[in-house]
């Protein structure tokens, strides 16, 4: 029997410039948003989402044959592609929209990713160029909606793994083994490529970029595109009223004895169990 | 640390400058002793009383009494709790000249007149100075309850003695501080840190004099971590390790942080810094991992602040805190770790590790040996050999600790007679009846 082809891995990681989440979030004055002038960083399961690509390719070392770092903001986006790319990914996409304008919505950012699909596909010169691995986020930290990844697999009718806390690609089966994380345990899956991985915190810990790879990362491509380029309309569907904070907490107050204990506690409606 | 126990039966918490006087006034005439009392965070065993002398707790003076927001200057009772001073003057967009590190107890327990009794040092004395050039002006309660006023905010007055220079590092032996007037720099708009790894010491001075040039004013700390110090911080999980490949062949660590006014400026500027450092010749650097988040700034913080809580963690610490030349650090530290294993202490049952951190931009050493228990053996191979060492490079047996209890017998190894002799005579003059903290600093 002929040896098959070696089974080549494309894996595409989208990833999103969000607040980080060691600043106090502040909403602005109008209540339309949040204060953004405040530090932004990788959104943290994004950052789990390239470091999971990254191992798979220490583990699977040459069959990865790419990892694709894709990410949808203003121009500042471009930071966050550099950390992903000094961490590892080999090039990035950037699709960029105006500073001025709201972030897109899982439906758009997930047309987005798949219309970047569909174009290396298209452009691929053989199976092995084909894109069969997207990993990205759960939720991002920021609007924590949590749904594009699956709205993803749904778009483009591929496999989903959800909430991974564990990935094992057999690329010469195009098979994965991921364990999910669901309440009160694990789940155990086996899914056929091509495949939609959304990540959670377990997955791994993310390196730190290293000064080396930071200076590599200066040279690797970035492909500059814009929605219209894409044949995409970012018109948002959804309408925000308000923004507000949650209420103040009051701080509680000290009582001199047990009887004036009960007695508030009475007055707040709770009562003895009766024997 | 528990190696001090107090045997006092009564604190005092005066709420004013005036109930201060009238206690101390009233001890005087009684010679009864007075330890004054901040946070109790100190490591000599300095706000510890050493028989029964009365406890004189600062903690209810704890008012800002003015700050201004134009000149940055801060006016507050002795009692107020450093990081609430942090915060206080967070939102006009300034910070506190000292840091004892941001995820240790300290900074949310000790007090600032606790800090200047003391002159705390810590991580941001290399840009900002000592607390004897921030600190303005002092309201100190003397021995026989006479209030020296001193609460001025200027920065220069240069009439007669500058007597409050005296009770700054006293630590309470000269009378009660009550009240501090403190310049506060403005805050940095943007920081960034950097954990470079070296493949020896002797890389380090070298490399500081080139971060210096570079960096110039933006560099606000630059840390040193020996291996064995990174190796414990890093198995008692303070902060993310860097990967094997990055640590491999590193005989030492150097955390550099910058603060600055424009973000893209000092990014630029340490970019650069970074570019040369890997590009060089003969590198000085190994490799190194470059902050890419708030969250990682922190993270690689941590692997240096949480030396402490691992040292702590890990056994029963012996911590020296030493002043000598920049290039004998490591010298010292593998000297130490000889001594021990010549005098056969070096083994699971007595010193597991002699570790070495600390600020190289400030020439402070802190050397920790790290027991399995407190044992007199190790106690007496440690003292005097560690004090006859630091006085045979000229340094200081305390750089920012203090001499508290612990450290009265040593003083004349930092001292000259000639020093201590004028000191006594200081003491002698302001407490003659040394009801203040008495058995520290001087015996």
């Amino acid at each position: 029997m002929r040896p098959s082809a070696i089974r080549l891995l494309n894996i595409l990681v989208p990833v999103k410039r969000a607040v980080d989440y060691a600043v106090k979030i502040r909403v602005n004055p109008q209540q339309t948003g949040i204060d953004a002038n405040v530090k932004h960083s990788m959104n943290p399961f994004d950052e789990i989402a390239v470091e999971e690509a990254v191992r798979l390719r220490e583990k699977l070392s040459a069959k990865v044959k790419s990892i694709t770092a894709l990410t949808i903001g203003p121009a500042k986006s471009a930071d966050t592609l550099r950390t992903a790319l000094a961490m590892g990914a080999d090039s990035g996409v950037h699709v960029e929209i105006p500073e001025s304008s709201s972030s897109p919505e899982p439906l758009a950012v997930a047309k987005t990713i798949r219309a970047i699909i569909e174009r290396k596909n298209k452009d691929a010169k053989s199976e092995e160029d084909k894109v069969d691995l997207v990993i990205l986020g759960k939720q991002a930290i920021d609007d924590d909606l949590g749904v594009t990844g699956q709205m993803l697999a749904g778009l483009l009718g591929w496999s989903q793994a959800t909430f991974a806390s564990k990935v094992e690609i057999d690329t010469d089966k195009k098979e994965a083994l991921v364990v999910r994380e669901i309440d009160g345990g694990a789940e155990e899956i086996k899914c056929r490529l091509p495949l939609v991985v959304t990540t959670d915190l377990r997955l791994n810990e993310p390196r730190y970029a290293s000064l080396p790879n930071i200076m590599k990362a200066k040279k690797k491509p970035v492909e500059k595109l814009t929605p219209v380029d894409l044949g995409l309309d970012y018109t948002p569907q959804l309408e925000t009223l308000r923004v507000a904070e949650p209420p103040k907490r009051v701080g509680g107050g000290k009582v001199a004895t047990v009887d004036e204990l009960l007695a508030k506690l009475k007055d707040a409606g709770f009562e003895a169990v009766k024997a | 640390m528990g190696r001090y126990h107090g045997r006092s039966t009564t604190v005092l918490k005066p709420r004013s400058t005036h109930e201060v006087s009238q206690i101390l006034k009233w001890c005087n005439q009684r010679r009864i002793g007075v330890v004054p009392q901040g946070g109790n965070t100190g490591l000599v065993g300095g706000s510890v009383p050493v028989n029964n002398e009365i406890i004189l707790s600062l903690a209810n003076l704890n008012n800002v009494r003015s700050f201004d927001p134009v000149s940055g200057i801060l006016v507050a009772d002795a009692g107020c709790i450093l990081q609430s001073l942090t915060d206080y003057v967070a939102p006009h967009n300034h910070i506190m000249p000292v840091d004892l590190g941001a995820k240790g107890r300290h900074s949310h327990s000790c007090q600032i007149g606790g800090n200047v009794a003391t002159n705390a040092g810590g991580l941001r004395l290399l840009r900002y100075g000592s607390l004897h050039g921030t600190v303005l002006g002092l309201e100190v309660v003397l021995p026989d309850g006479t209030i020296l006023d001193q609460l001025t905010t200027l920065r220069k007055d240069n009439t007669g003695y500058d007597l409050k220079q005296l009770f700054i590092g006293a630590e309470g032996t000269l009378g009660v501080i009550t009240a501090v007037s403190i310049l506060t720099p403005p805050a940095p708009q943007a920081s960034n840190n950097v954990v470079l790894a070296l493949p020896s010491f002797d890389n380090v001075l070298p490399l500081y004099q080139t971060v210096k040039r570079q960096l110039s004013e933006i560099l606000s700390a630059f840390e040193f971590i020996d291996r064995t110090a990174y190796d414990l911080a890093v198995k008692h999980g303070q902060g993310r390790a860097l990967t094997e490949e990055d640590v491999e062949g590193a005989e030492c660590f150097v955390l550099i942080e910058t603060s600055g006014g424009r973000r893209e400026h000092d990014e630029e500027k340490l970019n650069d810094l970074l570019e040369s450092l890997l590009t060089a010749e003969k590198p000085l650097v190994n490799t190194g991992v470059l902050a890419q988040s708030p969250s990682q700034f922190s993270s690689l913080w941590a692997l240096r602040e949480g030396v402490t809580e691992a040292v702590s963690k890990e056994g029963k610490p012996y911590k020296y805190d030493i002043s000598i030349p920049l290039s004998t650090f490591q010298s010292v530290v593998d000297g130490t770790r000889e001594h021990l294993r010549s005098k056969g202490l070096l083994h699971d049952k007595a010193v597991k590790y002699v570790i070495g951190y600390g600020h190289v931009g400030d020439g402070n050493l802190h050397l920790n040996i790290i027991a399995d228990s407190y044992l007199p053996e190790i106690e007496a191979a440690l003292e005097p050999y560690i004090y006859e060492v630091v006085a045979s490079h000229r340094g200081s047996i305390s750089a920012e600790h203090g001499i508290g209890a612990m450290k009265t017998h040593a003083l004349h190894y930092s001292k000259s007679p000639v020093a201590i002799e004028l000191m006594k005579k200081i003491k002698h003059v302001l407490d003659p009846n040394g009801i203040m903290n008495p058995g520290k600093v001087l015996e």
